[in-house]
């Protein structure tokens, strides 16, 4: 049982995946590549936020199966030239696979230790990484991906981009909105009285915990051959954390809005770039400025903002 | 496995590797100990505890070798600015967040990573530093077997000295018994006229401190250098979640534990040292969620 996007929702999506669409009729390269990177996150934070957002499991290391995706990609690609049709899906089963051996043993905790745990498994995907020099290439980085011919001009590379991050969010929103996503909502706000009425909590959060990682494989896959390499850095704890701050810059309690908030933190870091090189100062006052003043992120200020307006300062 | 021959083989070989694991550990314990002590107390986990120890070990360069007051002193400056630092920290941030969720207070620790990490390189540029031995240490001692370095010898002894000052501390002293109680009850022993915010501030100050000091003890071997910091703090989670949060003698054992697992890993399988600790991690975790020593979470 599904509960459908209204109208005026689904039009408001189809208008704005239109508008990104127009993007490159712009002609300007540099606005192309912006997109195209974005787009990468968006599907990246999107997809961490059906494990906090919705099952309100904390993972500090959503890196990890972004990287499996990336690595796995470039690796079927390069070293042993296999078509896209065949690596990219692969390289999302693998994401998807080693989500499921993980989920399996952190969902046995909670709250801190579950952290730990997903903060642990990743660094042992970063070491691997770093060590498998034969493999990875270690610390100078899988560089030179073979993309394919017809993805090698950045135009029909920001259509392929879009088309697959529209559908793989699509897909999220179907998930997250359908009965299993209201459980999942059960759950995160209280485990235990969902347990009473028959609901299999551990199930439920490794179910979100596989969904999130096959996501967040399918960016990674992306995101490996946008960038024409994977590095070990992609897997460390660090590539965590800021795509959980674009999560709660957005708003971990609405679906869309980690997609903002990836869109924004991704573009403030560009721009911050170009003028300072002290962008972790910055990241680290926006995150301050989110833990003490926007609990609900950038979603929940709108939400403040609209309600203000609608009703004018209380007595109007 | 030409590595477990060669321990086999080579008593002094394998005697090297036992020292250095020591050492290691015994470094690593300090820094550790800290991180456990503001956990088992506050609740909080730190990750700008690896930061702190960066900042210990860039200071140890400024104090020792710019202005040339000597190794020993930049130890104890290390520990006073260390502490001084969490002081501001605590008054101005963390006390805000004792009551919200976890989520809240990692991501706050987070966020004092990112711009201390940036306050380092405004202070101390990017260069790599090397600090010079203390006087009389930069040779090696013989130890029966072998020579060994004696700045590692005297490592050696001055982590279970800090062991054992901590352990009086936290056991034989009444303010020892008064953080054990604010770890059990806040408001009841706020209740009996106890001043707790003091207590958490001191915590947070002594654990800092022990940081600070780690990063200066380390930092003849362990030169500073911008990004060090994350690399340690993943470590020192290796070790106070093997040996349980908020333990004293857990960390010790975890440290001991890391060193030895990261040396003669590195000699059985070269290179593949960072692996194995983080597989050891998980086992742990796995198996008892709460470390060796530690209590499991209630409620």
């Amino acid at each position: 049982m599904t509960s459908p996007m209204n109208k005026a929702g689904q039009a408001a999506c189809l208008l704005i995946v239109l508008l990104i669409a127009a993007i490159p009729f712009a002609g300007e390269d540099y606005l192309i590549d912006l997109a195209t990177e974005i787009l990468v996150f968006v599907l990246f934070a999107l997809s961490l936020n059906v494990l906090i957002g919705y099952s309100g499991n904390v993972s500090f290391g959503h890196a990890a199966y972004f990287a499996i995706g990336g690595y796995a990609n470039a690796i079927l690609l390069t070293t042993y030239g296999w078509p896209l049709i065949a690596a990219m899906p692969i390289a999302i089963v693998l994401s998807m696979l080693a989500a499921m051996f993980v989920a399996w043993f952190c969902t046995r905790l909670t709250d801190i230790y579950f952290a730990m745990l997903t903060l642990a498994f990743a660094m042992l995907v970063w070491a691997i990484a770093f060590k498998w020099r034969d493999v990875t290439h270690g610390d100078d980085g899988f560089v030179g991906v073979a993309v394919p011919a017809f993805l090698d001009d950045r135009v029909s590379f920001f259509y392929f981009t879009l088309a697959v991050v529209t559908a793989s969010a699509a897909l999220l929103w179907l998930i997250c909105h359908s009965a299993f996503g209201k459980v999942l909502v059960a759950v995160r706000e209280n485990r235990t009285r969902a347990g009473f009425v028959g609901v299999n909590t551990r199930q439920m959060r490794w179910t979100a915990f596989v969904v999130a990682g096959t996501f967040a494989g399918i960016a990674g896959a992306i995101f490996a051959m946008y960038n024409r390499g994977m590095y070990v850095e992609n897997a460390f704890w660090t590539q965590s954390a800021q795509v959980l701050i674009m999560v709660l810059l957005g708003g971990m309690h609405s679906f869309f809005g980690p997609a903002i908030g990836a869109a924004v933190l991704y573009l403030l870091e560009r721009f911050t770039n170009e003028y300072t090189e002290y962008w972790p100062t910055m990241l680290g006052a926006i995150l301050l400025v989110i833990l003490l003043f926007l609990p609900e992120g950038l979603a929940g200020l709108a939400a403040k903002v609209r309600s203000k307006l609608v009703r004018p300062g209380g007595t109007g | 496995m030409q590595g477990i021959e060669m321990l086999i083989g080579n008593p002094t070989f394998a005697f090297i590797q036992l020292l250095n694991s020591l050492s290691m550990g015994m470094n690593y314990f300090i820094i550790a100990a800290g991180l456990s002590l503001i956990f088992g107390v506050l609740r909080v986990i730190n990750f700008a505890h690896g930061t702190f120890f960066m900042f210990g070990a860039y200071t140890a360069y400024t104090v020792a070798e710019a202005w040339g007051l000597g190794f020993w002193l930049s130890v104890i400056a290390a520990g006073l600015f260390l502490a001084l630092i969490a002081l501001v920290l605590e008054r101005a941030l963390f006390r805000f967040l004792y009551d919200k969720e976890h989520l809240m207070q990692l991501l706050l620790t987070f966020a004092i990573v990112l711009i201390m990490g940036d306050l380092a390189k405004v202070l101390w540029g990017t260069d790599q530093y090397s600090v010079s031995y203390p006087e009389g240490l930069g040779g090696a001692w013989n130890v029966g077997l072998t020579h060994y370095p004696s700045y590692r010898l005297v490592l050696c002894l001055i982590g279970p000295l800090i062991l054992l000052v901590l352990w009086f501390f936290t056991e034989r002293t009444r303010w020892g018994r008064l953080t054990k109680a604010a770890t059990q009850d806040r408001e009841m022993l706020a209740s009996l006229g106890i001043n707790v915010p003091v207590i958490y501030t001191g915590v947070f100050l002594v654990g800092s401190a022990l940081a600070g000091v780690g990063g200066a003890l380390a930092s003849p071997f362990n030169s500073p250098v911008p990004g060090m910091d994350v690399f340690i703090i993943v470590e020192c989670f290796v070790i106070v979640i093997i040996g349980g949060l908020g333990s004293l003698w857990g960390s010790f054992l975890g440290a001991l534990i890391y060193g030895l697992v990261f040396n003669f890993g590195s000699v059985i399988v070269p290179n593949w040292q960072d692996v194995f600790a983080f597989l050891l991690l998980l086992i742990v975790l796995l198996i008892r969620p709460w470390g060796m020593f530690g209590r499991p979470e209630q409620g």
